[in-house]
């Protein structure tokens, strides 16, 4: 078999490739280069968080992090706060967002470490008190991103969303730590044999604690450029999030059993998403519709993809 | 395939063999693992089968199984006329066990017996299990309701033998024993060796692969030497001697260095001290005693106590050789090349990103120093063999800058001339000034450390150095008053 039918982020981007095609043959009313820059600028929210996503379920078996919806609520809501919509605020509140970040990614990891909580019911849990600190400050007054960064956010450079930008880099980032870094072999190792990799003198404990740290920094820092990007922080912003993190991580080829993780295929199991459910929008599906034909599409690839990987 | 099933009694089935290999070749892609073999396996025989790591042993008996298919060639089960290794008697303990820890012993075997069902089948698969027990390893003080992964490897080892060899609804008829006594004491193994003794004699046969000859001497009416994929000796076990044994499987023969003739070491000052266990600078400590009385938890607590789950220190304090490969040595995803550089990445890093020319560099002349047979090391590591796996992280610790190396009876799968050539390494590193604490389940290994500290129920019962070195003194100090077994 040819090595590029091996790789396991083909098939994300195969998937994404046919429902940007089929989206497009039924006329979405707008052309390919339209549908292209609001999957770019859509699919890199979940790019940003799925790719921490990855990090921490690249530890293996029973590591996720569901606070990553409570975590972009509350950076957005305090960033945007702190800033007040006044200009040259900007750096202010992507140091409050980074600050939340730090600080949820902390708290998880100290419930998870300390306590000895399971890491879903850990982070699920002190989720609840992301959410209602976000609830408490908020207020239900709707603070405007200041004016620079709000244009910054729904902006392009060289025809590349400014978003899309920010998640690229991000993602480059992260791609080389894992491929090139000695962290990043820490953490496939950690992944695949925990005991194993503590024997061989992996600082494990340390790993786990940067990579839900990791998570956090960057559900917070897309937490904050949705909000500039929307127009505002809401309490829901970050649900659709929480499916979308994970989805795109299983879609993308990363092994849910940890020890092997895959950036390029988040970014098309990314595009993927936003384009199932363009695709449905142009077809006239209604809501209840969609969801259901969504969680279809993402059962059928989940399935084809790893059932592939086990034959390879 | 019914042919033969047509004069079901005649005289030609009695000493019609169990299995037949007729020119078996088995390739995995460019690799020829076994080469045009031709075979046959008769009741009452036991089979010594022996090689270098990588021969094709395990390939072998796999064909004979039914684990893997034969590329050409044919395997026949003519006394059975069964077309299946199953139904012909074939049963395997396996090298690396095939035990379910989640499971108790009870459900394991239930695993193995599939008609075993009903009501009370858990009560019915415990009595199995522990009648099996007891005539193989007469008090073993393995209870049928614990979980597997409660028990030492030797335990485990010990259970999945009793399971093959339990009657599991019919009557094995070939028993294929993949390195059955390489995590069992010498008390033990000898259980075993006398079980396997009795069972041939009652008319089975028995396929045993081991790289410890004097077992194989002990136990086989009949040799079979494996080379490269090939057979290249096989005739009556009296035919050989321990020497020729070695000459065959294609072994520089080295006599074994009498501690005399090695140059007196210096030691230098008290390294480790815990619990009783001590190790001077330069210092090879053995530890010995029976298998599961505390040996390995005293290592890893050493090992874990040392060193940090957060700090990074550069060049580690020590570093660990694991003898329970799956558990606690390998990365089954990664390559050769990045289970061996595990232990010193961080200290080529730059900017924390890994210097992968150092790392090849150092990793190929690991390779070549303790021989690992791949044609890169970007291979998978599950694509080595056994020992050879050993061998990588034999590679790992020793390739690392670290003053102490924790062996936890690392030489289980290793054959014969490799251990030669590791024992070279370890007193070449040891005159170097490094300190090896090595627990193994072989007393003559432990023979050639410089002290040994014997282990009984988790505490050390003797420490012994010089003349006081002894086979005997050590089977004495870990037998407590059980001076019939010495």
């Amino acid at each position: 078999m040819p090595n590029v039918l091996r790789r396991p982020w083909l098939w994300a981007w195969l998937a994404a490739a046919a429902t940007f095609a089929a989206t497009l043959a039924l006329g979405s009313g707008r052309g390919a280069g339209g549908l292209a820059y609001a999957a770019l600028s859509f699919g890199a929210f979940a790019a940003i968080v799925g790719v921490g996503q990855m990090l921490v379920i690249t530890l293996g078996p029973g590591n996720v992090d569901l606070s990553i919806p409570a975590t972009m609520t509350l950076s957005a809501t305090l960033a945007l706060k702190a800033m007040d919509g006044a200009p040259d605020t900007v750096l202010l509140g992507l140091g409050v967002a980074l600050l939340v970040g730090l600080g949820t990614g902390m708290a998880n990891f100290a419930l998870i470490f300390l306590l000895r909580l399971p890491p879903i019911i850990a982070t699920l849990a002190a989720s609840l008190v992301y959410q209602s600190l976000a609830i408490w400050s908020n207020r239900g007054l709707r603070v405007k991103p200041p004016q620079a960064l709000a244009e910054f956010a729904t902006g392009r450079t060289l025809e590349i969303p400014n978003v899309a930008l920010v998640g690229l880099a991000l993602s480059i980032g992260v791609w080389i730590v894992l491929e090139r870094g000695v962290w990043g072999r820490w953490l496939l190792a950690a992944g695949q044999n925990p005991r194993a990799a503590r024997l061989a003198g992996v600082p494990v404990e340390r790993v786990r604690a940067t990579a839900y740290l990791s998570v956090s920094v960057f559900a917070a820092v897309a937490g904050f450029l949705l909000a500039s990007f929307s127009g505002g922080a809401a309490l829901n912003m970050g649900a659709e999030y929480l499916l979308m993190s994970i989805a795109v991580v299983i879609i993308g080829g990363t092994s849910i059993a940890g020890g092997f993780s895959n950036v390029p295929g988040i970014w098309g199991a990314a595009f993927f998403m936003f384009l199932v459910v363009s695709m449905l929008n142009t077809y006239g599906a209604g809501a209840g519709a969609r969801s259901v034909l969504t969680g279809v599409i993402i059962i059928g690839i989940v399935i084809a993809a790893s059932s592939r990987r086990n034959h390879a | 395939m019914d042919e033969p099933a047509l004069q079901p009694t005649g005289p030609s089935r009695e000493t019609a063999p169990l299995v037949t290999l007729t020119d078996v070749t088995k390739r995995f892609g460019a690799v020829t693992a076994l080469n045009r073999v031709d075979l046959d396996i008769r009741a009452g025989e036991c089979l010594g089968l022996v090689g270098h790591n990588g021969a094709g042993k395990s390939t072998l008996v796999s064909l004979i199984n039914g684990a893997l298919a034969a590329s050409s060639g044919r395997v026949d089960f003519p006394a059975s006329s069964a077309d299946h290794a199953l139904a012909a008697g074939v049963r395997s303990v396996f090298q690396e066990l095939s035990l379910c820890p989640n499971l108790s012993l009870a459900e394991n075997l239930r695993i193995a017996h599939a008609d075993l069902r009903g009501w009370g089948w858990r009560r019915r698969a415990g009595a199995e299990i522990e009648a099996s027990l007891d005539t193989l390893f007469p008090g073993h003080g393995i209870a049928a309701d614990a979980l597997v992964e409660t028990l030492s490897i030797a335990q485990r080892q010990m259970v999945e033998i009793a399971i093959r060899f339990s009657p599991l609804g019919g009557a094995p008829k070939l028993l294929i024993l993949d390195e059955p006594t390489s995590s069992l004491d010498a008390g033990i193994a000898n259980q075993l060796l006398e079980a396997i003794t009795r069972f041939c004699d009652d008319g089975g046969a028995v396929v045993f692969i081991s790289h410890m000859l004097g077992e194989i001497f002990r136990v086989a009416s009949r040799i079979l030497v494996m080379k490269d994929g090939h057979i290249v000796a096989d005739e009556a076990a009296d035919h050989f001697t321990r020497q020729g044994l070695v000459d065959v499987m294609g072994h520089v023969a080295t006599a074994p260095e009498s501690d005399s003739e090695a140059s007196p070491r210096q030691l230098g000052d008290v390294l480790v001290e815990q619990a009783g266990l001590q190790a001077r600078r330069g210092e090879i400590v053995g530890l010995s005693g029976l298998a599961g009385h505390g040996q390995a938890e005293a290592l890893a607590r050493l090992y874990l106590d040392a060193t940090s789950a957060w700090r990074e220190t550069g060049t580690p304090p020590m570093v660990f050789v694991a003898g329970d490969r799956k558990r606690d040595g390998l990365l089954p995803l990664g390559s050769i090349l990045h289970n061996i550089s595990l232990s010193f990445l961080a200290t080529t890093a730059r900017w924390g990103l890994v210097d992968r020319a150092s790392e090849r560099r150092v990793g190929d002349e690991w390779q070549r120093r303790i021989g690992i047979r791949t044609q890169t090391l970007s291979n998978p590591i599950l694509s080595l063999s056994g020992g050879n796996q050993q061998k990588v992280l034999f590679a790992r610790a020793l390739a690392s800058a670290a003053p102490i190396v924790i062996m936890d009876d690392p030489m289980r799968g290793v054959d014969v001339g490799t251990k030669q050539d590791v024992y070279a390494l370890v007193r070449a590193e040891a005159t170097k000034g490094r300190t090896f604490l090595w627990y193994s389940t072989e007393t003559e290994e432990v023979c050639q450390c410089d002290r040994v500290f014997v282990y009984r129920n988790g505490a050390i019962s003797a420490a012994l150095s010089g003349d006081a070195l002894t086979e005997a003194k050590i089977l004495e100090a870990s037998f407590e008053m059980q001076e019939s077994e010495a």
